[in-house]
């Protein structure tokens, strides 16, 4: 594996040497030394083209338990807002030794360019690109799903998971539905047509206008943030509807069977697509996402950077 | 008064003959050897009537970076064109008449084909306020196809009258049809790919409302109207409804959207990103059988060069378009003679006669017969070739064709009897 | 080098240690151990693995059995302190397991199977010190082939083998590789 685009093309072996790994590094995260020399001497780059604090500071902190150096690239402030091309920037990163690129960016397919236009050698990581995928964000999804539900052993073989939400709009949604697919988890995705892709029925999932109906028979509901701005393009009428008929509050998660659990990709619309009492409530593991995003992270550079890089073998 | 004899070619892939030309014009077809005066082998090699293009983006003025009259004249010639049509999207756009003759001017300076400006339907193609339309018919470019190609006349009531006004200089108005509500901020074709991709759908239904809306107007007035690049299943079957109920109206098809499919943006390469864009292999089948089958009237370019810096970057950040002046012959050769679609007259109907016909090129379009103008292009269907960056005499690189075997090599093209291209070089 | 000249076919040439004189060999060592720590409360032998790990259970049984003194095991993994992680693709990853008591202010020993550069000691000394501070660290190893890179030195070695670069050392044990041997393979690449 040399970079990670997405996971419609991870293998599952791939993916579950990426779950076993963090696993694995969970160990570390747990220590009062949360420091571990593996990547001395590597230089990984967080180019962020969005904001997104919650990924870049989960990247990084991965990052600094390796010993990587890390130096993080943030289109504000940069050469990049003067409208820099991305062409330009890469070889800028190239130039300043750059060993992997941890990219944020609001163009679908922008990491598939970077990783495969010539213009470096590094090892592309996508953090996030427009609507496509965000694979890092899967894995740490799969992690916690095969945590709590397979005792951090084997594939997601007869694990129901419904994704909630934007599903149109969302890279996590995407990501999800590959990984969970590959893994062999059934997944259903819930939200108004609207916000489906027309051709929801080319993905491999079971497809819900209706919540109530789906919550009493997953293990994981996944909740997706829904964004205001939605409203405006006659996506739905209102927030209020929309909380109403797919929002998770206190009443839905009663539906759930026992066992199950809630997540949400943060940041939560908290009192939209999910109430404070579920958010904060026995079944959600939303906390426990954040710190498992880490040890997946600390994975993917791990095996992307933890050995010879392409080129670098037989020295 | 010299002559040249194109020894043993074979007019749409008849019996072989000498042509002899002479003066600019065709002065007879004779047999094999018969012909007096320069003789140039042509055993072998099939004569087309010169290529018309009726969707052709020279880019100049504004963008010569990109494209030059001259530069996309010399692809036009290398591609078999002896007439082209050049898209008011400049800068200035052509919605004046001081801007077409400009434009005009400056083709017969680059003297490779003619150049026939297209004017704008609309001031600075804004979708407002029309144009003078009738200010660039009466002038020396005499225009006659208007366009505010690159946008939608999406008003219905402008788009009215606009079909209706052209009447009075028999004009016709070439609609880029693109609901532009449906397409905000749209990448790709809508469907499986996207979903997976992630870049915006472009519905199919954003170009079939506007060309159905569009079929319904010019019923209504009795006017022209001509659908440029129509890249569905669904535009086929509206324009075979609309021609069954007799209405004037016409198509047109691009060499791309003729072979390549949606699965391409796979790559994420901008190269391949394109407006109207790539489509499903369904679409692609129903294009090649409307255009076999007449639906469409025409195989038109839509060459559209942009620099690296607009094509080298992220999808959402490229500009849309492709060039084509260069391989149109060779992929309507690979997609429709190749398969059995079509036959060669079939071909020189679709990109000359055709597109002649509609944009009311003289002298263009014409039977390779005695006293016929000698606009000509003289083709090698044996030869099968790739397309690299380096022979591309566009200013610009974005053609979506590299590594693609390419059968058919445009050999001489010759516009009124001289050489514009010989042995496929240009000849200037 | 062309390929298929012999250079990379192993031939076990010499059989250092049978299934029996590994038992024998690992009860020495026990009792050694058991001689070497009579002074410190608690004992916690760590495996490196990946054989490092069943020879320390074994040593471990053995000297249970001796002295009825209860040592823990332990299993270290010390894959991401290697120095040679760039020389080769990434390997997987081991579970790091410690006793429940931890390791500090034990006698740990490392318990491994081959001692040749000193380096996997060195990369498990600094993978041990983040699980803990032991109260000391000694080292077991099953065989010694001599060629040391480090300042390292093993506090009870089951067999000192003296070999040549070109040569390497094959432990098998039941646990990992369903035989209990060790032999020497001559010009083989392990």
């Amino acid at each position: 594996m040399k970079h990670l685009l997405s996971t419609h093309d991870l293998s599952k072996e791939n993916a579950l040497n990426i779950l076993d790994t963090a696993r694995m590094l969970s160990d570390v995260s747990d220590r009062t030394i949360r420091k571990l020399p593996t990547l001395r001497g590597r230089t990984v780059v967080n180019l962020f083209y969005e904001d997104s604090t919650r990924t870049r500071i989960s990247f990084e902190a991965a990052a600094k338990r390796l010993s990587a150096d890390v130096i993080n690239f943030s289109a504000k402030g940069s050469s990049v807002s003067k409208g820099e091309s991305l062409k330009d920037t890469a070889l800028t990163l190239k130039a300043m030794g750059a060993d992997a690129i941890v990219m944020r960016h609001h163009a679908s397919g922008a990491a598939h360019i970077l990783a495969n236009s010539g213009w470096i050698d590094a090892t592309v990581v996508n953090a996030g690109d427009g609507l496509h995928e965000h694979p890092t964000q899967a894995l740490l999804d799969a992690y916690t799903i095969r945590h709590h539900l397979r005792a951090n052993e084997g594939d997601l073989s007869g694990v129901r998971v419904a994704i909630v939400g934007d599903i149109l709009h969302s890279r996590v949604a995407r990501s999800n539905i590959w990984l969970l697919n590959t893994l062999g988890a059934h997944v259903t995705v819930v939200a108004p047509p609207t916000l489906l892709p027309v051709a929801v029925n080319s993905l491999p999932v079971e497809v819900s206008y209706d919540l109530d109906s789906v919550l009493g028979k997953v293990d994981a509901v996944m909740m997706l943030r829904i964004q205001h701005e939605r409203m405006h393009d006659a996506y739905f009428p209102s927030i209020r509807e929309y909380a109403s008929r797919y929002g998770l509050d206190k009443g839905r998660v009663q539906l759930l069977p026992q066992g199950s659990i809630v997540m949400h990709p943060g940041p939560m619309n908290r009192g939209i697509e999910i109430s404070a009492e579920v958010a904060d409530g026995e079944n959600s593991v939303i906390v426990e996402q954040v710190s498992n995003g880490v040890n997946v992270r600390m994975a993917v550079l791990y095996l992307l950077l933890g050995g010879a890089i392409e080129g670098e073998e037989k020295q | 008064m010299s002559s040249i004899v194109l020894r043993g070619v074979r007019p749409l892939n008849a019996d072989p003959v000498d042509l002899v030309i002479e003066s600019g014009v065709i002065k007879d077809l004779v047999k094999v050897g018969a012909g007096q005066g320069e003789v140039i082998d042509c055993t072998d090699l099939i004569a087309l009537p010169g290529l018309v293009d009726l969707h052709t983006h020279l880019r100049e003025p504004g963008r010569e970076d990109a494209e030059t009259v001259a530069s996309g004249s010399a692809a036009a010639a290398l591609g078999g064109f002896t007439c082209v049509f050049a898209m008011p999207n400049t800068s200035p756009v052509a919605d004046t008449a001081g801007v077409v003759e400009q434009i005009l001017r400056l083709g017969v300076q680059a003297g490779l084909v003619d150049v026939q400006p297209i004017g704008a339907v609309t001031v600075d193609q804004k979708g407002e306020t029309l144009a003078e339309l009738g200010a660039m018919a009466d002038s020396a470019a005499a225009v006659r196809i208007f366009s505010d190609d690159g946008h939608c006349v999406s008003d219905p009531l402008l788009m009215r009258r606009a079909l209706e006004y052209v009447k009075a200089f028999d004009g016709i108005i070439a609609q880029h049809a693109q609901d532009p509500k449906l397409t905000v901020g749209s990448q790709m074709h809508e469907g499986d790919v996207s979903a997976r991709l992630g870049l915006r759908g472009w519905p199919a239904v954003a170009e079939e409302s506007i060309i159905a809306r569009d079929c319904l107007l010019a019923e209504h007035v009795d006017s022209r109207y001509h659908a440029l690049h129509i890249t569905t299943a669904g535009s086929v079957e509206i324009i075979r409804s609309a021609k069954a109920k007799g209405l004037k109206v016409t198509a047109e098809v691009t060499p791309h959207h003729l072979l390549l499919t949606d699965e391409l943006a796979t790559t994420y390469d901008p190269v391949f990103k394109v407006n109207p864009p790539l489509r499903t292999q369904a679409d692609v089948d129903a294009l090649r059988l409307g255009l076999a089958d007449g639906t469409i009237d025409l195989v038109g370019t839509d060459h559209a060069p942009h620099t690296a810096e607009h094509k080298q970057c992220e999808w959402d950040s490229a500009a849309f378009g492709m060039l084509g002046l260069e391989t149109a012959l060779s992929v309507v050769v690979l997609t429709m003679v190749n398969t059995g679609l079509m036959t060669w007259a079939q071909l020189a109907d679709r990109m000359s006669f055709a597109p002649a016909r509609i944009g009311n090129a003289k002298n263009h379009g014409r039977p390779i017969a005695a006293g016929e103008p000698a606009n000509l292009t003289i083709v090698d269907p044996k030869v099968i070739w790739q397309i690299t960056p380096d022979q591309i005499a566009s200013k610009s690189k974005n053609t979506p064709f590299l590594e693609i075997d390419l059968p058919c090599k445009v050999i001489h093209t010759l516009l009124r009897g001289e050489f514009t291209v010989k042995n496929s070089k240009v000849n200037k | 080098m062309a390929p298929n000249q012999g250079a990379r076919q192993t031939s076990d040439a010499g059989v250092l240690l049978s299934a029996e004189d590994l038992s024998r060999v690992i009860s020495r060592i026990a009792h050694e151990i058991v001689e070497k720590t009579s002074g410190f409360d608690s004992v916690v032998l760590m495996g490196i693995h990946k054989r490092g790990y069943p020879l320390a259970k074994r040593i471990a049984d053995r000297i249970n059995q001796i002295d009825n003194q209860k040592v823990s095991v332990g299993a270290l993994d010390i894959t991401l302190h290697r120095d040679d992680l760039r020389m080769r693709p990434p390997r997987p990853l081991e579970q790091t397991d410690l006793p429940v008591a931890g390791i500090d202010g034990s006698l740990v020993v490392l318990v491994d199977d081959v001692l040749y550069s000193g380096r996997t000691i060195r990369a498990g000394l600094d993978a041990l010190s983040e699980l803990g501070r032991p109260a000391a660290v000694q080292l077991a190893v099953l065989i010694d082939r001599g060629h040391r890179e480090l300042p390292i030195r093993a506090d009870y070695v089951g067999k000192n083998v003296p070999t040549s670069t070109g040569q390497s050392v094959k432990v098998r044990l039941i646990e990992t590789d369903g035989v209990d041997e060790v032999v020497l393979s001559v010009a083989g690449k392990a």
